[in-house]
Parts: structure tokens; sequence; C-alpha cells
């Protein structure tokens, strides 16, 4: 079972710190000093038995050990080296990114952020370039004025530029010259007044509008309770920067308030102890969609789940991520997630327990739903709407090795893989 | 006898500059602003240069340079495109412009660059 690297760097540190003797250590764990030594070079892998035990000899929790709020940290690490090309010969060592983040917190976290910041600014260069490039307003705009100034300038330097201009001529040309100028004018102001009506540095898209609302559902702990929906969060989403972000959360409230009247917070988690998180037995017990079910549930604060949802076309909607599980921030996730079989098969349930390649031994149980739905009628097109609940799970039983996306995925066999990976290969177990 | 341009712009205060430059320069100039009259005058009175504005209403000056060069006894007929767009001008070289000028342009670059594509000297007298 692949368990980072940092494992054994922290392993030693806590001994150290504990003032143990490597052979007393192993001692108590019941293996060789020798191998204990390679444990914490990190020159071997452990296995959840023998962690468990040397965990134990050292009295620490073993998920602190194997495990850290580093992770998404150093996911993110592992993207921005994806996307800035910095992998291979030369590049950023993306296999000693978690020792890079255990030693250096601060810095990792600054680059994680600068990367954050640099998409961020790609993006709104995009946004304004698109605009520059398809506004019709703008277009027609500069159109206007070039056209109006060109004519001014052609006429100006005709009365300029000919001393023996008949009197007509001039009269002429004094007029037209008046009208273009006024048109010029007008021009002018039109185009100011639609730059200044224009949105800010951040409507031009700083953040990703689903970023923004991911971000600000991440400081509310990913809930919305009933009492929250009673008060309205009005103030909190008109502080959200940009228009499309709002309108985005408006939705997403929108929606929590439809769910929450399916599903009253109270009559759910009494539901919850007593069949539990069993999507198709609530939604029976309710009689509403194990959609609504799936969302509600990622609301429980107890139950620590992740959810993702996606519509017809795999696009992710939604993304709340569990611990050990992260999510890609952009771009495609994995094929191989059941997600994606839910959607081929409106319908029908689909479970499978998973691990993340390259996330220590951390497992997850993923139950996948997905129903369409047609709101234009009979004869309008179908919309799908995928969820897929991602419940952590200690269970024993066959896993299916998934990953977050293809270019920071361990996974060493995958038959699903679109680009290559950043990272080394790992066998799957 | 005086060389034939054809001027297709549909602002009418731009034509008229144009037209009175041309016309002091020695060379007789007839004037459409739009695509349909600009393809029949082209017919009727066959020119020695086009001078075409590349946003037109309707038929836009590409579809015009198009039509124009469709027809193989227009195939060598010098064109010279007017242009606010750096852009624009790929996709009028490939449809067969030989000239760009960019709006906003000078009297003097239009009047140079008209004399070389007729192929004479300084102005007369």
């Amino acid at each position: 079972m692949p368990i980072s690297a940092l494992t054994g760097t922290k392993l030693r540190d806590r001994r150290l710190a504990a003032g143990l003797r490597q052979s007393d250590v192993a001692l108590r764990a019941g293996i060789s000093a020798s191998y204990l030594n390679l444990i914490e070079h990190n020159r071997r892998k452990v296995t959840p038995e023998v962690m468990e035990r040397l965990a134990d000899a050292l009295q620490i929790d073993r998920a602190a050990l194997a495990e850290g709020r580093e992770v998404a940290l150093v996911e993110d690490l592992r993207a921005a080296a994806a996307r800035g090309g910095a992998v291979g010969e030369g590049g950023a060592e993306v296999e000693r990114v978690e020792d890079f983040v255990d030693r250096f917190p601060g810095w990792a976290a600054l680059i994680a952020s600068l990367d954050t910041r640099g998409r961020a600014l790609e993006r709104a260069v995009e946004a304004m370039n698109d605009r520059m490039t398809h506004d019709p307003h703008l277009s027609q705009s500069l159109h206007e004025l070039l056209s109006s100034l060109s004519a001014v300038r052609a006429t100006a330097a005709i009365l300029a530029e000919t001393p023996d201009l008949e009197p007509d001529w001039a009269a002429r040309f004094h007029r037209n010259l008046h009208q273009d100028s006024e048109r010029l004018a007008a021009g002018a102001e039109a185009l100011v007044g639609f730059l200044d009506a224009g949105q800010g540095i951040d409507e031009q898209g700083i953040a990703a509008p689903q970023e923004e609302v991911e971000d600000w559902l991440r400081g509310r702990s990913w809930r919305i309770s009933d009492a929250d929906l009673e008060t309205g969060l009005e103030a909190e989403i008109a502080a959200l920067a940009s228009t499309a972000a709002r309108s985005l959360a408006r939705a997403h409230l929108a929606q929590v308030r439809t769910d929450a009247a399916r599903l009253p917070e109270a009559a759910c988690l009494a539901a919850l102890e007593e069949l539990g998180p069993d999507p198709f037995l609530l939604a029976d017990r309710f009689a509403c969609s194990p959609l609504v079910v799936m969302r509600r549930l990622a609301e429980v604060p107890g139950l620590a789940a992740g959810l993702v949802s996606c519509d017809g076309s795999g696009t992710l909607t939604f993304r709340k991520p569990a611990t050990g599980f992260p999510l890609p921030r952009f771009g495609a996730a994995c094929p191989l997630w059941p997600l994606y079989a839910a959607l081929g098969r409106p319908m029908q349930p689909f479970e499978a327990r998973v691990q993340m390649a390259g996330q220590s031994d951390r497992r997850h149980r993923a139950i996948a739903w997905s129903e369409s739905r047609h709101p234009q009628g009979l004869r309008g097109p179908e919309l799908r709407e995928a969820a897929m609940l991602i419940l952590p799970d200690d269970g024993l039983g066959p896993v299916l090795t998934v990953g977050s996306s293809c270019r920071v995925c361990a996974r060493g066999d995958c038959p699903a893989r679109r680009e290559p990976s950043i990272l080394a290969a790992e066998g799957v177990g | 006898m005086a060389q034939h341009v054809l001027l297709i712009e549909d602002e009418p205060n731009i034509a008229e500059a144009i037209r009175f430059l041309l016309t002091r320069d020695g060379l007789r100039v007839s004037h459409a602003a739009e695509g349909a009259s600009a393809l029949s005058m082209l017919r009727q009175d066959p020119p020695d240069l086009v001078i075409l504005d590349h946003m037109l209403p309707g038929m836009s000056g590409l579809e015009i340079l198009t039509a124009l060069r469709a027809d193989p006894s227009n195939c060598n007929l010098p064109v010279m495109m007017l242009t606010a767009r750096g852009r624009d001008r790929e996709m009028a070289e490939q449809a067969g412009a030989d000239r760009f000028m960019t709006k906003p342009f000078s009297n003097a670059e239009i009047l140079a660059e008209v004399r070389a594509m007729l192929g004479r000297g300084s102005a007369p007298g």
C-alpha cells in the first residue's frame, strides 16, 4: 500500500522529538531496526498494519502521520508544475513535492497562490481579449470613430494643403468638417460611456465564477442551514465579486431551498441516524430524488462527505472535495469515476470503493446516480444531471484506483489515460 | 484619356474627399456606396483601379472583392482596400487585395499608393 514519501520523514521527526531510539521503537512495533531505518529514510513503503503499529509505538495518531492538511496544497503544487510545464529534467522536483510542502509550508502556499493568481489573470486577459474581439458594440463604436476621423483628416488636409481651393469647394469641405467633428464627438462620447459602464476587473473574470462560489461555500464549511435559509444570505452573496458568481450563488441557494423543503434538516438527520447514508433508502422515505438526498447529505457536518455533480457534457457543476479525495480545480476529471458510469446510464445506481492514486491508503465509497429532465417538454432537449457522493470508507473489498485528473494522477496502468502524468507511475493494488 | 478609379465607400464625406483629391491629380473617379451598384459599374465602365472600403452595409468589402476576382477579366485589376483593423488584412489578402490603407489614412499616403498602383510618376502640373 503506498504511503507518501513524507511519512518516513515524519516518523523520524516524531521519534526524535519523543527522544526514542530506533531500536526501541522497532522492537515495540515488532519490526527490525534496519527495516525501520529504511522506512524513516523513505526507502521502503509501509503497509497500513505496520503503520498502525508504528503509530502506537510512538503514541501518535495514525491519521496525523498518513495524511495532513497539506494534501490539497500538494495537489495544487503538482497541478501548478503540470501547467507550468516545469516537469522533467531541470524542472520542478515533482517527486519531492511533499518534502517541500513539509519543510517550507509558507513558500509552498505562496507558490500555490501565485499559480492561482496567474491563472486568474490569464482568464481576465482572455475575457478582455474576447470582449475586444467579439463585442459588437465596441467594434461598431470603434468603426464609427475611425470613419469620422478618416473623413476629418482627409477633409482638413484638403483645406490646409490646397492653396487655390475654389470657394464653393471650401464651403462644402467646411460643412463636411463640421458634420464629421460632430459625429466624432458623439462617437467618442458613446465609446467612453460604453467603457465606463463596463465592468471592473473582478467582473472580467479574475476568479472563475464557480471557484468564487466554491470559496464562499468553503468559508461556510459547505453548509447552508435551514436557519440560514430563513434569514437569507443576500448580504454574503452581494459581497461576491462578479455578477456571474452572484447569479451562480443565488441559483445554488434556490436549489438548497428547494431541497430543504423536500428534506428538512431535522428530519434528514433523524432518518440518517436510522437508515444510514444510503441515498436510495432516504429518497424512498422522503419520496424525493436521490440527487436531492445526495446534496443534503453533503451538507451534514459529521458525515465528511464530498460531492461532485456534472451535466450531460461531463462538465463538473459542483465540487465539494472530501479529505483525501482532491478534485480537479479546472479541466476534465477522471473518466473512471463512477459519476461518469452513472451519467451514461440514468436511473441506475453505481457504487464503488475507490482510492485516489498516490493518496496513501485512504479509501472512499463513491455512490453515483443520474437523472434526465425535459424542461422544454416532450420535444425539447434532454438534460442530464449526475451526482457522486464521496463517503469516507474503511471497509474491505476490491478497490478501484482513480485519479483527480490525468496530469496529476499516479496510476500506472490506466486504460483511460488521456495524457501522460507528471508523477512517477505507481502500480495498482 | 484619364485613368479611371472606382471608389466603393459608404461614408459620403470620405468619398467626397478622396474623389476631390484624385480628380485634382488628373484621374477620373466614379463612386459607389454599396456592393450591387459597385459590381454593375465594374461591368459597365471598367476601371483601372478599385478603392474598396472593408466595412460596407449589405455586401461587405470582402464579398465584393471575392465576386470581383471571380470574374476572369478582373483578376489582374489592382484593388486597394481601406481597412480599420489589422486582423482584417489577412482575410483581405487571401481574397485578393493588392494594397491596404488603414483608417485614418493621410491624403499624401493615398495619393502615393494610387500613383504607384497605376504606374504613374509624380503628379502632373
